[in-house]
């Protein structure tokens, strides 16, 4: 063996370590020691093509951080869902009612509404957000102005609604009247944007359980939404998620409530079809 | 006062004499550093919990002095012995006097 050969060796040795590969763990994720956690499934049918399991966010992230979604008192996130249920208590508006009046406790009555939504309204005939559907209610039913996307109150709602539906499956509909909005939100799915161009599947279908520069890739999975993100201590919604994955794409971004978001919100709510709820989730 | 302060603590409701438990606090706190600017490029002033305070049955359990540094809705975790049945105090100091407490007791046996 001469001396190149041994280098050559040498240099491949000491890289594969740092090839870049950050795979998902095999955590079994039980909420406040009580309730397990479905974290890891078979893809849904429409999704069998491209990947074989899906897998939460929660999987790519430290023990730490894992730990921290586990407990309710350790989990960052639910300081705003309490200050959901505060606004879900509080009245408002023309009609003097608040969410409690026509809904009851959340426990009831929201149980199953972050599992399936984005979902169509018939009324409206329009595939509707949870945000957006919070607000027709605020509007129309409480005389209340509405909040805006992904700020004031919205987040810490649609916390509430989530947190109040964990353990439940993701099961968005995509057939029906959903289906065009469906298929709009794969097209921008696949599409390549920006001077980078890149897509959301590069990354997501492509690449994760790879390393994007020193953060770990995952599926993109939106069962955890919204989520405690670490780096800006508070909660962020979807569409403010799409928003900066985009930008990170140097591309225009959309706005957070825009029909784009709230179809690229159905379609890929449909890739997690299968997964428990997880929001409001931790993640970095 | 700070908006939408609440002290929230996770203590067990029982031990044994002389046990060591895991005590867990946390208060939500919007902890405005003073460093930073509003969008008019104004100084936001600062605001923050500046002390936080444990003890039991009257003895000083911990006494943490807090700093512009520290990020929102500062968590505490930190260990106790239970040497006889009785209560915790807990007690957080808001640079606008303002003083937040919360109170658990533990029995023994």
């Amino acid at each position: 063996m001469n001396f190149k050969t041994m280098t050559f060796v040498g240099a491949v040795a000491m890289a594969l370590p740092t090839l870049g590969v950050a795979e998902p763990d095999d955590d079994t994720l039980i909420l406040n020691g009580d309730t397990e956690m479905t974290t890891k499934a078979p893809a849904p049918a429409h999704l069998e093509d491209a990947v074989d399991t899906i897998m939460s966010g929660w999987h790519f992230r430290s023990d730490e951080t894992q730990m921290m979604q586990a407990d309710d008192f350790d989990n960052p996130g639910m300081i705003f869902a309490e200050q959901g249920r505060e606004l879900w208590n509080t009245v408002e508006g023309t009609e003097e009612k608040s969410c409690a009046s026509c809904h009851g406790t959340p426990e009831d009555s929201m149980k199953m509404v972050r599992a399936t939504y984005p979902k169509w309204n018939d009324e409206a005939e329009e595939v509707r957000t949870i945000q957006m559907q919070v607000n027709d209610c605020r509007e129309n039913r409480m005389g209340a102005e509405p909040w805006k996307y992904d700020k004031g109150g919205s987040l810490p709602m649609e916390a509430l609604i989530a947190s109040v539906g964990r353990g439940e499956t993701v099961d968005v509909a995509i057939d029906g009247p959903a289906e065009a909005m469906w298929e709009q939100g794969k097209e921008l799915y696949y599409t390549r944007t920006g001077q980078l161009e890149l897509g959301c599947v590069n990354c997501h279908e492509d690449s994760y359980g790879m390393m994007i520069r020193a953060d770990h890739l995952s599926q993109g999975q939106i069962n955890g939404f919204p989520v405690y993100r670490l780096k800006n201590a508070r909660l962020n919604g979807v569409h403010s998620r799409f928003k900066g994955c985009v930008r990170d794409t140097r591309a225009e971004t959309y706005s957070p409530g825009s029909p784009e978001f709230v179809a690229l919100e159905l379609y890929v709510a449909s890739r997690g079809n299968g997964l428990s709820v997880e929001g409001p989730s931790v993640r970095n | 006062m700070a908006e939408g302060v609440r002290p929230r603590v996770k203590v067990p409701r029982s031990a044994e004499a002389g046990e060591v438990v895991t005590i867990k606090t946390l208060i939500s706190h919007k902890m405005e550093s003073g460093q930073r600017k509003d969008s008019d490029g104004n100084q936001i002033p600062r605001s923050i919990i500046n002390r936080f305070v444990c003890a039991f049955n009257g003895t000083n359990v911990i006494d943490v002095t807090m700093q512009p540094a520290i990020s929102t809705n500062p968590y505490f975790e930190f260990e106790a012995k239970i040497p006889e049945a009785g209560e915790f105090q807990f007690t957080w100091y808001d640079d606008d006097g303002s003083v937040y407490e919360e109170s658990k007791s533990v029995e023994v046996g």
